[in-house]
């Protein structure tokens, strides 16, 4: 008995240290706005990014939840991958070999025109685009973002 | 003291966001060369019904979709009196192959123009491919359609709604587009400093 909880403890161990990043969970523009404005005390950081848009891959460091100081407010970072059809399937790849540790979700749309205003009338649909939820309350930025910049839109928010 | 921080709040609110063209707005004219060396100006096409101005580039995925449509486009509606204008925005130290040797290997029938002169900020253009469109009125052009192409920029066999054709068929028969704008993903601009 021993040794069989021995074998399931040494798989399971090497399972876990090769599952660095799991496949991002598939959602909609409706499912994603649903989760994030739904009233709850976690501040959510929302980052609209591709892996083929060099600004966004440069600036994915500063989307680490352990960088920020919130008190006692939860930080919740969601990576929204914008990438295409095509390139979902790699995308576990490319987030193990950046060691991405946030959550990722693939944005499953087609005509961007029906759901960007749905994330910020003021965004005009360039990325990197970055939104900020906590509460009732919320914060876009269009373009790359800095370490002090996201932590300065984390304190307006609070 | 109120005065004070109204202006610094207007400071900070024009520092954030350069205001966009609207429908209706004057479109800017610009000088800017083209890949055959050429000059090109919006002046030079004070003949035409209207301009297809569009910011685009050439490293940015959503830009390559459109390629082939925007050659469509322009082989389609110049005769018709709108032609293509494609304008890149972007500094080659940014994107290597967004530079202008580059630009030439793309061979357009339509001018392609280097853009190192802000003319993108004249107009707003946030990200590539950036789609206004313009038509002639009696003091010069009017933005008449600011946006996506059209629904589908990964599959073009998936296309539901041509955007900008429908604004220029509206506009060609002196009617308000159906959609006047739409949203649509695209590469921020990594403009010349």
């Amino acid at each position: 008995m021993k040794k069989f909880v021995l074998i399931l403890v040494i798989i399971f161990g090497v399972n876990t240290l090769f599952l660095k990043a799991q496949q991002p969970s598939v959602v909609k523009a409706d499912e994603l706005v649903k989760r994030i404005e739904s009233p709850s005390d976690t501040l959510y950081i929302v980052n609209f990014w591709a892996t083929w848009c060099a600004p966004c891959v440069e600036e994915l460091p500063v989307f680490e939840s352990s960088i920020y100081k919130s008190d006692d407010t939860i930080i919740k970072i969601l990576l929204v991958s914008l990438d295409f059809k095509q390139a979902y399937p790699s995308l576990d790849l490319f987030l193990s070999k950046h060691n991405i540790t946030e959550d990722v979700l693939w944005l499953n749309e087609k005509n961007p025109n029906t759901w960007v205003d749905k994330i910020d009338k003021s965004w005009s649909g360039a990325i990197p685009a970055t939104k900020l939820y906590y509460g009732s309350k919320q914060l876009f930025h269009e373009g790359q973002i800095s370490i002090d910049q996201l932590q300065k839109m984390i304190n307006n928010l609070k | 003291m109120i005065k004070q921080v109204l202006f610094t709040a207007m400071l900070l609110v024009s520092s954030i966001s350069f205001a966009q063209l609207k429908v209706g707005d004057v479109a800017p004219d610009f000088k800017l060369l083209n890949t055959n060396m050429q000059m090109v100006s919006l002046s030079d096409y004070s003949e035409y019904e209207g301009v297809v101005v569009i910011f685009t580039c050439n490293h940015c995925p959503y830009a390559k979709y459109y390629e082939d449509r925007m050659k469509a486009l322009n082989e389609k509606y110049e005769q018709k009196g709108f032609p293509v204008i494609a304008i890149n925005p972007n500094d080659s130290v940014a994107y290597k192959t967004d530079g202008f040797s580059y630009m030439v290997e793309k061979a357009y029938d339509f001018p392609y123009l280097l853009d190192n002169k802000g003319v993108y900020k004249k107009y707003g253009a946030t990200k590539t491919p950036h789609v206004f469109l313009l038509k002639q009125e009696n003091n010069g052009f009017k933005v008449a359609y600011i946006g996506a192409i059209d629904d589908s920029p990964q599959d073009e066999t998936q296309v539901e709604e041509k955007y900008l054709e429908i604004a220029i068929n509206a506009v060609k028969q002196g009617k308000k587009p159906k959609y006047s704008s739409t949203k649509a993903i695209g590469c921020s601009i990594k403009p010349f400093k």
